[in-house]
């Protein structure tokens, strides 16, 4: 038991973010509702945020904004003292690209809606094989 | 479906959980993903670009490309949701709505008659119309200034603390939804015509690839704002610093432009005519 500690707790937040990720990748693939469908991407989509975020942490390091940068630069950075910048770049404009996806998404089932009076897939699923 | 959806996430959950087991455990210094490229961006950016905030230097200037074609990205899907719900000679209805704002009365007016002429006094709503609400209005009213300065200082200040383009964008169309939703869809349509929310999106994208192309222009590489020095006559680190500046910008107001666009269009599924 001593010797599983530490690993459940240098490896806890990845374990909630793919509990995370599992709950929309299952929301995406058994729900039958559309919108809901939609909320489980999104869930996902924070699943892999979260999780690009926790990798750039360091120990001991600060937010990547350099300190008295606005005096000229004499202070020299060093890589230790900052946390890894480049997983918040990347995930800054991922989280944009999800509201636009979510926008879109949202597109879609508005007009699916107008066209077939109903967001349940199997319903749709009737109606098409109705016509 | 169900029994086969929890068999694949259980599945796939438990290879994911099996593979933590190889991460490296949670802030180490010497995890991999923080050993490559990001201690250059950290020890160089500050020489190179004299941007504090390593995010905004390395999202503007080292990948600029990648920031570009994300801008594209929301900028296409913006156009996609005008394209997919915007609908164009709706029938009008057979009589119109006005509501008297000083006695809160509102008036019923058919087709054909006068309508009352366009002044304070009079607005016209839809027939789905939204309940006159002063302390939503006013107080919406204080807020939506604020919200906009605060988006402006966060696009401004992007360089010396966290913000930039992307969040202060997502403010900006955050403040007219809000004036959207505590008036009418109608009145937001006087200040930001659907129009100019449309023309805005590919605005921000102009600037960007403008800003690229002028470093081509000066003989230098695409996106590479070094080459800006001789535009502004500043040594070629404050030109990168300034080239940022310019990207956000035009970042800043496709966001803004999208969001609006968005709201749009998916509040009054595409008929443009009623809040929500």
């Amino acid at each position: 038991m001593t010797e599983l500690l530490p690993i459940v707790i240098a490896k806890l937040n990845y374990w909630a973010y793919i509990a995370l990720m599992m709950i929309g990748l299952y929301a995406m693939i058994a729900k039958k509702n559309l919108v809901k469908k939609i909320i489980g991407m999104s869930i996902l989509q924070t699943a892999v945020i979260l999780f690009f975020i926790s990798i750039g942490a360091k120990k001991d390091a600060t937010i990547p904004i350099i300190v008295h940068g606005h005096e000229g630069g004499s202070h020299a950075a060093r890589a230790a003292e900052y946390i890894n910048p480049l997983p918040h770049v990347l995930m800054l404009t991922a989280i944009v690209v999800a509201v636009a996806t979510l926008g879109v998404a949202l597109a879609l089932v508005i007009k699916i809606y107008q066209q077939y009076q109903t967001l349940e897939e199997d319903e749709i699923l009737t109606r098409l094989q109705d016509e | 479906m169900k029994t086969l959806g929890i068999i694949v996430v259980l599945l796939f959950g438990s290879l994911l959980i099996y593979c933590t087991l190889d991460f490296p455990p949670w802030g180490d210094p010497q995890a991999p993903a923080s050993m490559h490229v990001s201690p250059r961006y950290i020890e160089r950016t500050m020489q190179e670009t004299s941007v504090p905030n390593i995010v905004t230097a390395v999202l503007a200037d080292y990948r600029g490309y990648d920031t570009m074609f994300e801008t594209v990205v929301i900028f296409t899907a913006g156009v996609a949701c005008f394209f997919l719900l915007r609908i164009f000679g709706r029938i009008e209805s057979e009589s119109r709505m006005y509501r008297h704002i000083p006695t809160g009365i509102t008036l019923r007016i058919s087709k054909d008659a006068e309508p009352p002429r366009e002044s304070r006094e009079f607005e016209r709503i839809d027939l789905a119309w939204v309940p006159y609400d002063v302390v939503v209005k006013t107080s919406c009213r204080i807020i939506v200034p604020f919200c906009q300065l605060f988006a402006l200082y966060v696009i401004a200040h992007g360089h010396h603390s966290p913000g930039g383009g992307f969040q202060g964008g997502v403010i900006l169309g955050a403040s007219v939804i809000l004036f959207a939703i505590s008036n009418n869809m109608r009145l937001s349509f006087t200040r930001i015509s659907e129009k100019m929310a449309v023309l805005l999106c590919g605005l921000g994208v102009l600037i960007y690839a403008v800003t690229g192309a002028l470093g081509t222009l000066l003989g230098s590489n695409y996106l590479d704002y070094g080459a800006l020095s001789r535009l502004f006559g500043v040594d070629p680190v404050t030109a990168r610093s300034l080239g940022i500046l310019f990207v956000e910008i035009g970042v800043g107001i496709t966001v803004m432009a999208v969001i609006i666009t968005l709201y749009y269009n998916l509040a009054s599924a595409g008929r443009h005519d009623e809040g929500l």
